[in-house]
C-alpha cells in the first residue's frame, strides 16, 4: 500500500475516475463475452465521442471560471453547415471552397461567435448562462436558416477528419506502422520527461523520490502505451489509431498544457477560484472571461468539422444535447459548479466513462431509454460522492485527480507528476 | 432600586474560543428589564461574538458559561429559538430583501397566513400599524431598495417588533445612518423604553451612549472590564468610556525597532473618492498623507471610516470612483489605473480579510506565493515550476511558515501562517511601499509578534509601510507615526511617541466637521 501510495502519490483515491472507467471497461468486455477492449470497438469509441470530448476541453474552462456554456451544440451545428456549404460545389448552390479553406473558415466563424457571446459575458456583465442559452437559440437557427433545414454532403477528403484513418507504410511489422511510431514517440517521450523531472528536483534541491518509485512508473507508462498501440495497431487492415483520436490527443496536450502551466491558465483557475482575489492580484478578470468564451466557441468548431467529417452530411438536427454532455463530463471529471477546480484531463475521463457506459450497454443491447437513466444515475452519483468527500473534510475523488494543486501531503515530485501526466495522455487513453 | 428578580438577562462568565483566538474569556452581562443597556468595546473586542452567542448564533453547546433569560437557564439552539423568547437582534448589516416591499421585509418568514396562502389584507393592516410605530410613513408596499438607508432601518425595527419582541439588540444601529435619522432612531428606543421593552444597543458612538444608556457594559480583549451604572438624568463621563476600552498597559508584545527614516516617498494629495454605487457618498474626502522611506505609518479608525476604501482606491483604483487626487512616489507622479499597473509601480496591498479577498483558498503555497507577479517566473507566458518552488522555499524559509511543505493547500495552514502567505505573496512582487490592511486580524499573539517584525525588517530596508489597524496598542507599538480617520477624512495625525489610545480614540470618534468643504 505504501508502494502504491508512493507511485501515484498522495492518495489512491485521486485516481477513483480512471479506477472506474477501467472497471467499466473490463465489467462490460466480460458481460458482451469479450465485445468492449477489441481494436475495432476502440476506434468506435474514439471516433465516436472524439466531438463531445473535444467540448469536455472547453466546458471546463468554462466551468472552472464559473459559467457555464449552452451554446456549444449549436455552433457546432451552425459552423458545420456553414463549412459544407462553402465546400460544395457550385453546381449545387456551394462555393467550392477547398477543405483547408473550409476548415479555417469554420474556425474563424466559431471565433466570431465566440467573441460575441465573450463580450456579453465579460464586458456587460451577463452570466454565461444566460448569453449562452440565448446562443444556443440564435446558432440553432441560424443553422436551419443558412442550410435551409437541408442535409449538406460534405466532401470525401473531409471525411478523413472526422472517420479518418493514418497512413500504413513501410515494412511489414505486423501493425500499423503509424500507429506503432506514435507509441514509440509517446514512450519516449514521457520517459525522458520522467528522467527530466528527477534531474530538475536534484538541481532545485527539493525532496526526490525514491529511484525505484520512477523506474516502476517508467515500467507503468511502456506497458500501458504499449498495449494501446497494439490495440490500434492491430485492427483490421487499413486501420490505426483514429484521426480524431489523434487531433483530440493534440488538443489534450495542448490545453494541459496551457491550463496547467502557463500564466493564463493560473489566471483561469484564480478568477475561478476567487474572482475579487484575484482582481486584488493584478488579474484583468474581464480579459479571462472573455478568452475562455471565446475559446470554447472555437473548440465548439473543431466539434462541429469533426463531427460533420464523421457523420459525411451536415444536417439542421447535428449537435442537440452536446451541450449537456460536455457538462457532464465536466462534472463526473471532478469540476465543482462553483468554480475554481476541474482539469482537462480529469473532463475527459469523465467523459470517456459516459461513452464506456453508452458503447457497453449498447452492445449488451439494452435500448437508449435504459442507457439514458443509468447516465443519468451516474453522473448523479459521481458528483454526490465528491460532495460527500468535500463535506467530509477530505479530498474530493475526482477533483483533485490529476490536478497537483491542492493535493495535500505531497512531495513536488509527485505533484509535478500529477500534472505531467495530465499533458501526456497517452497513458491515460 | 430593582432586586434581582427585575434581570431580564444574565450571561454568566461566558467564553467562546474560535479556532486559535478567545473571543470571549469569562464575559458577564446583568440586564435589568425596562432599561437601555449599551455595550461598548474596540472592534474586535468581542462585542458581537457575545451578542451571537445570546442569539443562538453560536448554539448552546460551541460556549461555556451560562445564560439565564427570565430567570431561566436559557440553551437557545438557533435564532428561532431565541426569537421565540423574544429576543430579537438586529444586526449591523441589514438583513432585508431589496427588492420586495416593506411589508413583504416586515412578515418575511413570519406571514400572515389566510385560507389560501398569505393574507395581504391583514398584512397590509398590521404592517400600518408597525411603521406607524416606529415612525414610517410610506406605503407598505414600497419597495424596499427605493427608500433611504435611515428608512430601511426602521423597518428593520418594525420586523423586530412585529415578533412580540422582550429583549431588542440592536448592533451598530446608527453606523450607516446621518445625524436626523440617528436622532430619531435614539427617541425611538426610548419610546420603547416607556412602554416596557428592554433594548441593548451596541454602539461606538460614545455621544450617543451617554445620551440614551441606563448602564452601560465594556467589553475589552473578550473580557468584560466593568458595568457603569447611570443614574436617572445624568450623563456618564465619555473619557471614562474611552479609558475602559483601551485601559491596558503596553507590554512587550511589541519587537523593539530603532528605525531609520528618510525622505518622503509616497504622496498622497486631495484624495477623493466616491462610493462605487452611492453616488452622493464621499468615501474619502480630500485626503492628505505622507509616509517617509523606512517608516511605518497606522491608520487607526472605527469600523466604516473608510480606511480600507482609501487604501483600495490607491491600489489601482479598485474600490469607489475616483474624482481627484494626486499621487506621488520618490517625488514623480504616478497614476495606476488597475491593480496591474499598481503592482508594477511598486504598490502592494495586503488585503483586509484574508479568506475573502486575500488567498484562492483552492490554491496551494507555491502557486499562491507567485500569484501576484506571475510573468517574473513566466517566460514566454509559460510558468517556470522550478523557479515557482524556489521562491516559494524562500519566503517559507525567509518568513518562519510552518508547513510541511509548499505543496500543501493554503487552507490547512492556520490564520497566522495564511497571513504568512499572503504577505509573501506581495513581497514576491518587490513592492516599495507596502500597505498592510489589518494584517494581525484573527491570528494568535505568537504570529502577531512576529508579522511585527517582519514589518519592522521591511522598514529597514527602506520600504514605506502604510499599516491599517483597528487595535491601537498595536498601532502605537509598532507604528512611527498614526494618522486618524473619521467618516471618510483625515482627522489627524500624532506621533507616535506623543499618542495616547486616548487621543488616537477621541480622533477616532470625532465627527469632522471640514468634510463638506473639502469634498
Amino acid at each position: 500500500m505504501e508502494a502504491l501510495k508512493n507511485l501515484f502519490g498522495g492518495s489512491l483515491r485521486q485516481f477513483g475516475m480512471l479506477f472506474v472507467l477501467v472497471g467499466l471497461a473490463i465489467f462490460f468486455h466480460l458481460m458482451t463475452g469479450g465485445l468492449v477492449i477489441t481494436p475495432t470497438n476502440l476506434m468506435n469509441l474514439l471516433n465516436g465521442n472524439s466531438y463531445v470530448l473535444v467540448l469536455a476541453i472547453g466546458m471546463v474552462m468554462v466551468i472552472v471560471i464559473g459559467h457555464i456554456d449552452l451554446s456549444v451544440g449549436s455552433v457546432a451545428a451552425f459552423v458545420g453547415i456553414v463549412v459544407a456549404i462553402a465546400m460544395r460545389s457550385p453546381a449545387d448552390g456551394g462555393f467550392g471552397f477547398p477543405v483547408w479553406a473550409g476548415i479555417l473558415l469554420g474556425l474563424v466563424i466559431g471565433a466570431i461567435c465566440g467573441a460575441i457571446q465573450g463580450f456579453w459575458v465579460a464586458y456587460v456583465g451577463i452570466p454565461g448562462f444566460i448569453v449562452t442559452l440565448a446562443g444556443y437559440m440564435f446558432f440553432r437557427g441560424a443553422n436551419q436558416f443558412v442550410g435551409k433545414s437541408l442535409t449538406v454532403p460534405v466532401p470525401k477528403e473531409f471525411q478523413y477528419l472526422g472517420a479518418g484513418y493514418l497512413p500504413e507504410w513501410g515494412p511489414n511489422t505486423g501493425m500499423n506502422n503509424s500507429t506503432l511510431l506514435l507509441g514509440l514517440i509517446a514512450i519516449a517521450v514521457l520517459v525522458w520527461m520522467q528522467l527530466q523531472q528527477r534531474r530538475a528536483l536534484v538541481k532545485i534541491k527539493a525532496e526526490v523520490p525514491p529511484f525505484w518509485v520512477t523506474m516502476v512508473r517508467i515500467a507503468l507508462l511502456v506497458v500501458v502505451i504499449g498495449w494501446l498501440t497494439w490495440m490500434f495497431g492491430t485492427g483490421r487492415p487499413g486501420s490505426s489509431f483514429p484521426v480524431p483520436g489523434l487531433i483530440l490527443v493534440v488538443l489534450v496536450i495542448i490545453y494541459s498544457f496551457v491550463t496547467g502551466r502557463t500564466v493564463t491558465g493560473r489566471h483561469i483557475y484564480a478568477v475561478g477560484g476567487n474572482r475579487l482575489a484575484a482582481e486584488l492580484s493584478g488579474v484583468n478578470t474581464r480579459k479571462i472571461y472573455f478568452l475562455v468564451m471565446l475559446n470554447m466557441a472555437v473548440l465548439s468548431a473543431f466539434a462541429g468539422i469533426m463531427f460533420v467529417g464523421r457523420s459525411t452530411a451536415s444536417g439542421p438536427f447535428d449537435g442537440v444535447g452536446w451541450e449537456l454532455d460536455a457538462i457532464a463530463a465536466v462534472f463526473i471529471g471532478g469540476a465543482a459548479v462553483s468554480g475554481g477546480v476541474g482539469t482537462v484531463i480529469g473532463s475527459i475521463i469523465g467523459g470517456l466513462v459516459m461513452a464506456v457506459l453508452n458503447n457497453g450497454l449498447q452492445l449488451m443491447s439494452a435500448g437508449s431509454d435504459v442507457t439514458q437513466m443509468i447516465k443519468g444515475a451516474v453522473l448523479l452519483v459521481a458528483v454526490a460522492v465528491d460532495v460527500w468527500q468535500k463535506a467530509q473534510g477530505r479530498a474530493s475523488i475526482t477533483g483533485l485527480l490529476t490536478r497537483g494543486k491542492a493535493v495535500t501531503s505531497i512531495t513536488p515530485t509527485e505533484s509535478s507528476l500529477l500534472e505531467d501526466q495530465a499533458a501526456n495522455p497517452g497513458e491515460l487513453r | 432600586m430593582p432586586g434581582e428578580s427585575d434581570l431580564i438577562l444574565e450571561m454568566r462568565d461566558i467564553s467562546k474560543e474560535f479556532p486559535g483566538v478567545k473571543a470571549l474569556d469569562g464575559v458577564s452581562l446583568r440586564v435589568r428589564r425596562g432599561e437601555i443597556h449599551a455595550i461598548c468595546g474596540e472592534n474586535g473586542a468581542g462585542k458581537s461574538t457575545l451578542m451571537k452567542v445570546l442569539s443562538g448564533v453560536h448554539p448552546h453547546g460551541t460556549y461555556t458559561g451560562e445564560i439565564f433569560y427570565n430567570g431561566a437557564l436559557a440553551t437557545f439552539a438557533n435564532i428561532r429559538n431565541s426569537e421565540h423568547a423574544g429576543i430579537v437582534i438586529i444586526h449591523q448589516e441589514l438583513a432585508l430583501i431589496p427588492e420586495l416591499s416593506i411589508m413583504e421585509n416586515i412578515f418575511l418568514g413570519n406571514e400572515v397566513r389566510g385560507r389560501f396562502g398569505v393574507d395581504w389584507t391583514a398584512t397590509r393592516q398590521r404592517a400600518k400599524g408597525l411603521m406607524a410605530r416606529v415612525g414610517l410613513q410610506d406605503e407598505p408596499d414600497t419597495v424596499v431598495k427605493t427608500i433611504g438607508v435611515g428608512k430601511q432601518q426602521l423597518v428593520e425595527i418594525a420586523k423586530a417588533i412585529s415578533k412580540d419582541v422582550k429583549l431588542l439588540i440592536l448592533d451598530e444601529p446608527t453606523a450607516a445612518l446621518n445625524e436626523t435619522d440617528s436622532t430619531h432612531l435614539l427617541d425611538l428606543i426610548r419610546e420603547f423604553k416607556s412602554h416596557g421593552m428592554t433594548c441593548i444597543m451596541i454602539s461606538h458612538k460614545l455621544n450617543e451612549i451617554a445620551a440614551i444608556a441606563d448602564s452601560i457594559t465594556i467589553i475589552r480583549d473578550g473580557k468584560s472590564v466593568e458595568t457603569i451604572e447611570v443614574p436617572e438624568g445624568e450623563r456618564v463621563d465619555e473619557d471614562r468610556l474611552i479609558r475602559g476600552m483601551v485601559g491596558r498597559e503596553l507590554t512587550s508584545r511589541y519587537p523593539d525597532h530603532t528605525p531609520t527614516i528618510g525622505e518622503v516617498m509616497f504622496e498622497v494629495k486631495d484624495w477623493t473618492v466616491r462610493h462605487p454605487e452611492i453616488t452622493d457618498r464621499l468615501v474619502c474626502k480630500g485626503s492628505n498623507f505622507t509616509i517617509r522611506r523606512g517608516e511605518i505609518v497606522g491608520f487607526a479608525g472605527l469600523m466604516g471610516a473608510g480606511r480600507t476604501e482609501l487604501a483600495r482606491s490607491l491600489f489601482g483604483k479598485s474600490y469607489g470612483t475616483y474624482l481627484k487626487g494626486q499621487i506621488f512616489l520618490d517625488g514623480k507622479e504616478i497614476a495606476p489605473k488597475n491593480v496591474e499597473q499598481a503592482i508594477e509601480l511598486g504598490i502592494a496591498y495586503v488585503t483586509e480579510d484574508r479568506k475573502v479577498l486575500g488567498l484562492n483558498l483552492l490554491d496551494d503555497i507555491r502557486t499562491t506565493v507567485v500569484a501576484a507577479e506571475l510573468h517574473q517566473i513566466s517566460p514566454n507566458g509559460v510558468v517556470d515550476r522550478n523557479a515557482e518552488f524556489s521562491a516559494a522555499e524562500k519566503y517559507r524559509r525567509e518568513l518562519r511558515i510552518k508547513t510541511p511543505s509548499v505543496n500543501e493547500g493554503v487552507i490547512k495552514l492556520s490564520g497566522g501562517n495564511q497571513q504568512k502567505v499572503v504577505v509573501a505573496k506581495w513581497l514576491f512582487t518587490e513592492p516599495e511601499v507596502l500597505i498592510l490592511d489589518e494584517p494581525t486580524r484573527g491570528i494568535d499573539v505568537g504570529a502577531k509578534y512576529e508579522m511585527y517584525g517582519i514589518m519592522n525588517a521591511l522598514a529597514d530596508q527602506g520600504k514605506a509601510i502604510m499599516m491599517i489597524s483597528s487595535e491601537l496598542p498595536e498601532l502605537l507599538g509598532t507604528c512611527d507615526r498614526i494618522y486618524t480617520v473619521s467618516s471618510g477624512a483625515i482627522t489627524g495625525c500624532l506621533d507616535v511617541a506623543e499618542a495616547t489610545q486616548e487621543d488616537l480614540m477621541r480622533l477616532m470618534t470625532l465627527i469632522p466637521t471640514t468634510t463638506k468643504n473639502a469634498a
